[in-house]
């Protein structure tokens, strides 16, 4: 006979788990009590969103299942922002909270939230454990589901009475799910149809997403890419599925997407999509996105297959086992012709910021931060401004190195996000480029960086806006800056802060300090360099605020709603 | 374009809340729904009509399938397919109109299941145009309480 917990701590042992986060609360103190003698590691956040993050984090650095642990009511309620992240980003976690005794459910306990309902919209799949007996099955199939498919997280609610219960019941030795099969092998006349389309094709664009990295076949991609010579374009999470430094990587392409990759897919007569979803931040208007192309999409998801543009090919099927079958079907080809074109596009159009010595420009500093980590750091970000320069200042060669949420779009995701990458990879440097804006959102995490000593960097580009609204307002509304000015000058009269109100909060530096971190501040240019060396030569957490140029904006830019075409390369 | 659509659920608690919620969450309204155990009695039927344009709906019936504990999806649009409907009408009558009632109900195959001083139970079982017309046609005597058991259906292929 074992205890539900005694169940729990089996079956995460089972799956393969190796670091929890989370904070414990009433519902959940039995689980705690086993967890004190647990063989894994236990993280205790400062708050649950921040466990759900670095759940994700760990994820998304390692390909491991993310794990973390709350409690019910607030604590279960304050995971929806992070399971949403997730679950828009295709990262596999399980969340397992507490729930009021099953005889209290319904009756507004205390502390008690419908977690399984709210979070119903927001998971793969989630679990109200009734009985005991499914518990061990419960716990083995979450991680098989968040693991799976399409990766996503899987939340498990244990109400208090079945933490307690004991049964016989043991971890099934297989898992069927009868409503759950994923297809992995693509349909060998389809990838045999993708293989002629592309042999015959003169101007094809690969166009490459988040799925690549899932399914780990970045080295598949890149063998195909070459073999092939097939330029890339890729997502903002398909960053690092593709050597940027090679001369076949377009970059990324989309709303803030380079001008080539972006003039590529107008132009070309064949897109092939591995593992990305057409999203409306990369495909702009729909009605005039790649018009000439014939469209392949490759995914494990059949809902994914022309859920926006019309798709002529098909492949549903894991992308490492597509492209395994897909490669010696596909005939080298030289291309010259429109491999020069594009380099002639690559050349007239990189990404570019004002090189005045006497401006601080945020792009300055990741093109440092590049520089100074050989391009070898995993970088996290916030959500932003500072997200897209990220994106353009950094070139990614290998998967998992960029972490970031794009679907869901959650400030405060990055600092999180960043110490659970660390925890899964302590043989990296970890850099969070954030804004100051969703510095603030997870702040109090650093806190855990500094107890576990994961040596994390936390880079603020310090404009004292939330940067990307206000580049919005500037360009789509008149310029009137509402609620997106941090510091105290220039707020509209309704924000103003009667009596002599400090010019800016707050400062990151003590910030940083008394979270335990080193707090530095960049004001000049020529500081960048070596407080970004100090930043990474200590050994334990680091706080640089860099105070930037505060109207940057980000280009290119096309407009929301607007072709590929109509891009905006600077307010001239 | 009302699309029938018709699937196999696991028989859980929660199963049809995730199922409506996903419909309802992309904004669509159910016409009508019909949830009982199928001759498994671990699988559910869920039969639901939904009005929407044939692209969202294959959309909807992609997410629904993706769901873990949905078994199978089906959308009868376009296929050959038997549907039925059953509706209990509780219709307003005096000495007056009584045999009208019960003519209009043999005319229709339906069937009066209980009667009482103030009115008569109409049963019927039909397709949604057979109970539609039956229902306008005995609108004028005036009825006090209806329920329909909304579309449920099965295909005409092997």
């Amino acid at each position: 006979m074992r205890t539900g917990v005694e169940c729990l701590m089996d079956g995460l042992q089972q799956a393969g788990v190796e670091t929890v986060f989370g904070l414990p609360g009433g519902s959940v103190l039995d689980i705690f009590k086993d967890l004190y003698h647990a063989p894994f590691e236990f993280i205790l956040v400062r708050h649950e969103q921040g466990a759900t993050h670095m759940a994700d984090g760990y994820a998304r650095a390692t390909g491991k299942v993310g794990c973390c642990l709350v409690t019910s009511g607030p604590g279960a309620t304050n995971t929806v922002t992070g399971l949403a992240t997730a679950n828009m980003d295709s990262v596999p976690m399980v969340c397992i909270s507490g729930q009021v005794p099953s005889n209290m459910i319904g009756n507004d306990a205390f502390q008690e939230a419908d977690i399984t309902g709210i979070t119903r919209p927001v998971t793969k799949h989630n679990y109200l454990v009734r009985n005991v007996d499914d518990l061990p099955r419960i716990i083995a199939e979450a991680f098989y589901i968040a693991a799976t498919g399409r990766p996503g997280p899987v939340l498990i609610d244990i109400p208090k009475d079945v933490q307690r219960a004991s049964t016989n019941a043991l971890t099934p030795q297989e898992i069927k799910i009868r409503g759950y099969n994923p297809n992995t092998a693509g349909h060998p006349r389809q990838i045999a149809k993708l293989a002629e389309a592309l042999n015959r094709a003169e101007k094809p664009l690969l166009y490459v997403g988040a799925g690549v990295i899932c399914s780990g076949a970045a080295a598949e991609l890149t063998a195909l890419a070459r073999k092939a010579r097939l330029p890339v374009t890729t997502t903002l999470l398909g960053l690092g599925s593709f050597p940027e430094t090679d001369p076949l990587s377009l970059r990324m392409l989309g709303m803030h997407g380079s001008v080539t990759a972006n003039y590529a897919t107008q132009e070309c007569d064949l897109l092939v999509s591995v593992g990305a979803r057409f999203d409306d931040r990369v495909t702009g208007k729909l009605s005039e996105f790649a018009p000439h192309a014939t469209i392949a999409h490759i995914d494990i998801d059949p809902s994914a297959i022309s859920k926006s543009v019309a798709v002529d090919i098909p492949v549903v099927g894991d992308v490492r086992h597509v492209l395994t079958a897909l490669l010696p079907l596909v005939e080298e080809r030289p291309r010259e012709a429109w491999l020069s074109k594009l380099g002639q596009w690559q050349e007239k159009y990189p990404f570019t910021y004002d090189q005045d010595p006497g401006k601080l420009m945020p792009q300055y500093v990741i093109d440092k931060i590049y520089e100074l980590t050989r391009g070898d750091a995993i970088i996290a970000t916030e959500v932003g401004q500072h997200q897209m320069w990220a994106a353009h200042f950094y070139k990614y060669t290998q998967p998992r190195t960029f972490i970031s949420s794009g679907g869901l779009g959650t400030m405060g995701f990055g600092l999180p996000a960043a110490i659970g990458a660390q925890v899964g990879r302590r043989d990296k440097m970890v850099v969070d480029i954030a804004g100051d804006g969703s510095a603030q959102m997870n702040f109090q995490e650093l806190v855990v960086a500094v107890e576990h000593q994961l040596p994390v960097k936390v880079v603020i580009l310090n404009n004292s806006y939330l940067g990307m609204v206000r580049q919005w307002q500037e360009m789509f509304y008149k310029g009137e800056y509402s609620a997106t000015v941090l510091g105290q000058a220039d707020r509209p009269q309704n924000e103003r802060v009667p009596g002599a109100a400090p010019h800016y909060l707050p400062d990151f530096v003590k910030m940083a300090e008394a979270h335990g971190a080193l707090g530095l501040r960049a004001v000049k240019r020529e500081e960048v360099v070596p407080s970004l060396e100090k930043a990474f030569a200590w050994n334990g957490p680091a706080v640089l605020e860099c105070m930037v140029e505060r109207e940057v904006n980000v280009y290119p830019m096309v407009p929301a709603g607007a072709s590929l075409l109509e891009m905006i390369h600077s307010m001239a | 374009m009302k699309h029938i659509i018709s699937a196999v659920v696991e028989n859980q608690p929660g199963v049809l809340a995730r199922v409506v919620g996903l419909i309802s969450g992309r904004g669509y309204n159910i016409d009508s729904l019909n949830v009982a155990p199928t001759n498994d009695p671990t699988t559910s039927r869920i039969t639901m009509v939904v009005p929407g344009d044939d692209r969202v709906l294959e959309q909807v019936t992609k997410q629904l399938n993706k769901l873990v504990d949905v078994i199978k999806v089906h959308d009868f649009t376009g296929e050959k397919f038997t549907d039925r409907e059953l509706m209990l009408a509780k219709v307003m009558t005096t000495a007056k109109n009584r045999s009208a009632v019960i003519e209009l109900a043999s005319l229709f195959n339906a069937r009066i299941v209980c009667v009482q001083s103030k009115s008569l139970t109409v049963q019927m079982v039909g397709t949604t145009d057979e109970v539609d017309n039956m229902l306008e046609l005995l609108r004028s005597n005036g009825i006090l309480e209806l329920s329909r058991s909304g579309v449920i259906a099965v295909g005409r292929l092997d």
